[in-house]
Order: C-alpha cells, then sequence, then structure tokens
C-alpha cells in the first residue's frame, strides 16, 4: 500500500505501517528512525508525508460515551463522519468541524481544526478534554487542556508523537438541519458589511468568485446559519457521488472555472435569502462527490489558506483578490472566513480576522505566483494554513508563527524532532 | 431485532461488516477463538448502535464442538455471515502439512461443519440467510496461492451448491469474492491501488449485496471483469505464465 495527501502531489513512495494496538506500535517507534502518523489523508500538502508512516484510520474503536456530560471517548483513526452517523440521531454534534468529515480525530487535534464557528467556538482544541500519546521512547502519556504537552499537540501537526486516544465534548442539538441564510454581495465592502452585520450567526462562510476584475472584486455568496430546533434528528447519510479517475488536465481552465462561478452565483437569488439544509449539505457540500480532488487532473493540486489580522483584512484581501485576478489563474474554490481570537497552542493556525483558501491547480508557473502572496501575507502580518501548505519556505513561515521557538525546544527536549519528521517539517526547519 | 451471527469476527471485514449490520438495527453474535479480544469492538458497537453484541468462543477446527455452539444459541440466529479465513504462505504451505491442513479446514472444512448445522435449521425455518465470504483465488488456480485457493474453490463450490439446494426454501444464500483489500492479512504486500478495496466498503457492499438478494458479489465490482479475463486464458498458455 501506498498512501497520498489529498492533494494527490507530491507523490512520494512510502512504507505505511498500520497502528494496531500499543505495544505493537511501542516496538515500531523504537526500531525506526523517522516516522509522521497520517490519518485519511485529507491534509493537502506534505504535512502527513514522509518513508514511513503510522497509518492511523484503522485504529478506530469507540471506547466510551457519557451521555451527561456529552463526552465521546474514542481512538484516534475514528473519523467524524462515523461520530455524525453514530450521534446526530441522538442529538448530538461536533463542536467543531472543518469542511469534511473524512477526517480522523488525530488529525483534527493534530491539525488543530476550525471551522465556520471559529469566532464563537474556537478551534477543535476547545473541545478536547484530554488525549494519549506515543512519545519517542514509545512510552504513552496522557496529556490534559493546559499542559505543555496539549499546547504543543494541539495544531503541531503531529509532531509530537501518536496521538493514540481523545476524550472530546459533543454539542446537543435539536434538529438535523440548519436554517441558512444566503447573503448575495457585488464588492469586497458589501461582502465585509455583511460578515459584520451577521458575526452573532455561530455558522458562517463566504465563497468568493476569485476571477472577478475592477469592481467587482470581492462579490460573494456569504451563507450564515444555525441549527433549527424542530426536534427532527432522523439522520440520514446522503448519497455519494465519485470521480472515478484523474480528469485530463485541461478540465479546469480559466474558462470553466469562470463559467462555474458564474453559475454558482447566478443560481443564488439576488439580496438576502432563507434555505433550510441539512447537515451534509450545509457543512460538507464536497464530502458528497467522492474522490473530487481527482477534477484536477494527474499533476495534483493544492490550497493556498492564509489569514490576516482584521484590521488590515480589508486591503490586504483587496490586494491579493487583484494580484490573483491579474495573474489570470483561476481558483474553482475561494472560501472566505472570519475568526475569532487565537488560542495559545504553539502552532495553531487562527487569529483574529480573516482568512482565504484557494484551490489551485499544480502549474509549473503556479509557484512563482504563491511566492508573491506570501510577501503580501507577510507585509500584512498574516501566516499560512500548514494542513493546506506544500510549499511554503522556511522564513516565510517563520515569520508569521512567533511561537516556532518555543516549538522547537520543546521537541527538541523531549527528542522529539529526530523521531517524528514529514517532508513539511523538514523542509520549514520545525 | 433478528440476530446475525458472524464467523470469524476477528478479522478487519468482520469488524466492518458487524458494525454495517449494527447500525441497520441487527443485534449481533461476534464469534471467534480468544473472544477476549473482541471486547473492544463490542463495546465499540454498542456505543455506535445501541444494539445487543454476544460473543462466543468458536474455534473452526474443532468441529466435534460445533453443534454444541449452535445449539448454545438462545435465539437462532437469522443471518450467518461467513468471513473466517486463514492465509499462510504458499511456500510454507507446501512444505508444512500442518499449515495445509490448517488452510483447508479454517477455509472449507470449518466453515462446512458449522454451515451445514446452521442451514439445516434455515431449511426448517423457511428463512434466513447465509453469507460466505470467499475469495477471487478460489477462481482460477495459480502458483502463488494455490492451497489457499483451492480451499476457497471448494468453499464457492459449496456455497453454489447450497444456494441451488435452498432457493425453493427461501433461504438465500451469497457468495462474496474480495480481490485485494486493505487489511492485516495484505499489511506489507504491494497492492495495486486501483484494486484494493477497503474492508469499510467491502462490509457496505456485502450489506448491499445481501438486502438486495444477490447471489454471487465481486468486491471491488471491477474484478467480476479481472477473474472473467483469467478464467478464460487457455490453459497451454496459463501454465506458462506468473500471475
Amino acid at each position: 500500500m501506498h498512501l497520498n495527501s489529498w492533494g494527490m502531489y507530491p507523490i512520494v513512495k512510502n512504507t505505511p505501517y498500520t497502528l494496531k494496538n500499543e505495544e505493537a506500535l511501542s516496538d515500531y517507534i523504537n526500531g525506526t528512525d523517522e516516522i509522521i502518523p497520517y490519518g485519511n489523508g485529507r491534509s493537502y500538502g506534505d504535512s502527513a508525508l514522509n518513508e514511513k508512516l503510522v497509518y492511523c484510520k484503522p485504529y478506530n474503536y469507540f471506547l466510551g460515551f457519557d451521555e451527561e456530560n456529552g463526552i465521546l471517548h474514542c481512538q484516534s483513526g475514528v473519523m467524524l463522519s462515523e461520530i455524525i452517523d453514530a450521534f446526530v440521531s441522538k442529538g448530538w454534534f461536533l463542536k467543531v468541524t472543518p469542511g469534511t468529515k473524512l477526517i480522523t480525530i488525530g488529525g483534527a487535534i493534530a491539525s488543530d481544526i476550525h471551522g465556520k464557528n471559529h469566532h464563537v467556538e474556537g478551534c477543535f482544541s476547545e473541545c478536547v478534554e484530554e488525549f494519549t500519546i506515543m512519545l519517542p521512547n514509545g512510552k504513552v502519556e496522557t496529556s490534559k487542556k493546559g499542559d505543555e504537552l496539549f499546547l504543543a499537540t494541539c495544531g503541531g501537526m503531529g509532531l509530537t508523537g501518536v496521538i493514540l486516544d481523545a476524550k472530546i465534548t459533543l454539542k446537543k442539538i435539536e434538529s438535523q438541519y440548519i436554517n441558512q441564510t444566503t447573503i448575495k454581495t457585488k464588492n469586497l465592502k458589501e461582502t465585509f458589511e455583511a460578515f459584520e452585520k451577521y458575526s452573532d450567526k455561530p455558522y458562517s462562510v463566504a465563497w468568493i468568485d476569485c476571477l472577478a476584475k475592477g469592481d467587482d472584486i470581492g462579490k460573494c455568496l456569504l451563507m450564515v446559519g444555525d441549527f433549527a430546533k424542530d426536534g427532527d434528528l432522523n439522520f440520514k447519510e446522503a448519497k455519494k457521488k465519485n470521480i472515478p479517475f484523474n480528469f485530463p488536465s485541461f478540465t479546469l481552465n480559466n474558462l470553466s472555472v469562470k463559467a462555474f462561478n458564474w453559475l454558482y452565483y447566478k443560481k443564488a437569488p439576488a439580496g438576502v435569502s432563507q434555505q433550510k439544509v441539512d447537515i451534509d449539505t450545509f457543512f460538507y457540500p464536497l464530502d458528497a462527490i467522492q474522490n473530487w480532488n481527482r477534477i484536477y487532473g494527474k499533476a495534483g493540486f493544492t490550497q493556498y489558506q492564509f489569514i490576516l489580522p482584521k484590521e488590515v483584512s480589508y486591503d490586504g484581501l483587496k490586494e491579493i483578490l487583484e494580484t490573483i485576478s491579474n495573474s489570470g489563474k483561476g481558483s474553482f474554490l475561494a472560501v472566505l472566513k472570519l475568526y475569532g481570537k487565537a488560542n495559545d497552542n504553539y502552532l495553531s493556525f487562527p487569529i483574529e480576522g480573516y482568512s482565504l483558501a484557494l484551490d489551485f491547480k499544480i502549474e509549473p508557473d503556479l509557484f512563482a505566483l504563491l511566492d508573491r502572496l506570501d510577501q503580501i501575507v507577510l507585509k500584512y502580518e498574516g501566516r499560512l494554513y500548514l494542513t493546506k501548505d506544500v510549499r511554503v519556505t522556511k522564513e516565510t513561515f517563520e515569520k508569521g508563527y512567533p511561537m516556532i521557538e518555543k516549538f522547537r525546544e520543546f521537541r527538541k527536549k523531549h527528542n522529539m524532532d529526530k523521531k517524528f519528521q514529514s517532508l513539511q517539517s523538514k523542509r520549514v526547519g520545525i | 431485532m433478528s440476530y446475525v451471527l458472524i464467523i470469524g469476527a476477528k478479522s478487519d471485514i468482520a469488524k466492518e461488516t458487524a458494525r454495517v449490520y449494527a447500525k441497520n438495527g441487527y443485534d449481533l453474535y461476534l464469534a471467534g477463538r480468544d473472544i477476549n479480544s473482541l471486547d473492544g469492538l463490542a463495546k465499540d458497537i454498542n456505543i455506535r448502535s445501541n444494539v445487543k453484541v454476544e460473543l462466543k468462543e468458536l474455534d473452526l477446527t474443532k468441529f466435534e464442538t460445533h453443534q454444541d455452539f449452535y445449539n448454545n444459541l438462545e435465539e437462532k440466529p437469522l443471518g450467518v455471515v461467513v468471513v473466517a479465513g486463514y492465509m499462510a504462505d504458499q511456500k510454507e504451505c507446501e512444505n508444512d502439512w500442518n499449515k495445509t491442513l490448517n488452510t483447508i479446514n479454517v477455509n472449507y472444512s470449518g466453515v462446512v461443519s458449522i454451515l451445514n448445522i446452521a442451514t439445516n435449521e434455515m431449511e426448517k425455518e423457511r428463512r434466513g440467510f447465509i453469507v460466505g465470504v470467499s475469495s477471487v483465488a478460489g477462481d482460477r488456480g495459480r502458483k502463488a496461492n494455490y492451497i489457499y485457493g483451492s480451499a476457497k474453490a471448494a468453499f464457492s463450490a459449496y456455497l453454489s451448491g447450497l444456494r441451488n439446494r435452498l432457493f425453493e426454501r427461501g433461504v438465500q444464500v451469497l457468495t462474496v469474492k474480495p480481490g485485494f483489500v486493505n487489511t492485516k492479512m495484505t499489511e506489507g504486500m504491494d497492492l495495486p491501488e486501483k484494486l484494493t478495496a477497503q474492508p469499510e466498503d467491502v462490509a457496505n457492499d456485502i450489506f448491499n449485496a445481501q438486502q438486495k438478494g444477490k447471489d454471487v458479489l465481486y468486491t471491488k465490482s471491477i474484478w467480476r471483469f479481472v477473474m472473467l479475463i483469467i478464467k478464460h486464458i487457455p490453459e497451454f498458455m496459463f501454465k506458462k505464465m506468473s500471475i
């Protein structure tokens, strides 16, 4: 077996070791030089790639559920989709979920993922009460909210050890439906105004047409919402479609992206409209199409996700959107989100402000454009998201993460720096 | 609700199949050797699906215990899913009769022994289903694994005959032929990605095929075509090939 990341770039030879139990893993860790844990392979770039991987997904028992407090104890390979399958009908949902439910608990902790409700609920680590982790010496340690191992591991990209199991708090829901409001805006100014106006809504996300030019730059569909209270918890997973093979690389070009964006924007009613949608439609629209990464063709793709501090978000985004628009490179998906305060974890991505995520097909001149975008991000004191990244330089990365030295020291002190390494950690020197 | 008996419950395919049946409301008997190692799975399924899960000790190679095993099931199962399998290295089997015998006993004799007992009961009741997980390796003997393959071939033939016998009695028999599956059994093998299924996909395929009343399931489905070709290569050519 051979494992790739979601962007299918880079393709590297690797030998996965399947996590079965603690004893065997301990032997494996003691006998292997350099490894990185791998969950369901949904990080986009090279953060979970190396020659030797610990494949954690099959390690997926539910271990206990405390109904009174809504605390689920499960092994690290359990996927968010499995939690949804088991618990929505009982009136529980994840406190924090990203735009895909096909990630493991271990991955959610290691990336300290966030969702459409970051401005209200924060990152995934907020709902993590404690976890156990195997350290480089093969010993298992329990880490609780607030201790140093917790601060380093949440957002630590699997570089502190192999997460074995975790206790996470779920949230009570009274419906499997979300009352959604869609706001269609005409430019970036309107988009920002809409975000602020609806910032009391727990969930919000905007899709931006990044091929728009001139006065239209930043026009978007903003979707905000909250769970309904109708008592309907009869959850059935949506039927899936599949992309059976890699599309030829010319499928996604400027014209087709333009057409898609135009259609998507066009189909929404003007101004403000209301819808009632289910969990899969609201949170996980892309999960309905299995292997959607194949539309980018064999060369693969990457996602460029950055965040800018709130006070400069408008200026920074405008400059970046103009740069992309002038480059003529289309991004099929461009997602804008509002974030609340940063947490204390050493490497968690979110800071208070706005982030934009853009998908790009891998092409020869792409990285030159992304390097230019890096400079704008740094100028506005923003940072990039390691979970999506495949090419950032050490210098650019470091400038965005002031707590990196603390993380490095912690790794060194506990001998994690030699044992746990990904292609990404070697590139950016963590 | 009705019980489904899963035999060989320790395997990765069994684990996922058990979860799918539980998700759809079936209670479970999980049978295998060393049932203590199944405690974790029983608890897992219970948290996920709130169904009854009972663990039952069963050694397929101890034929004389099988009647008692079945008699001791308080409520007789509506369905029996046989996932038990043992794949030893072909070369080792060629040189070690005990390994060969164990391959035959686990993959064929043992499951026949237990299914003979279960199906007599189902025939009387005129309802129920049998799912037998055989293998594409049983479709044609190849030098790489013909001892395992021939035991699976015998099992496939048994299931075909059983289906023929029980059809009029309203008992369904489903033969499952997985190709490569990413499991403990195949860890470390360099399997081609496009032909390799994940255990959870195999489990969903099994459940759907069983519920639809199908007879033979290849999973992934592409294996039906792969094996169609392999079965039709003339023997004078096949004997020279290494596939």
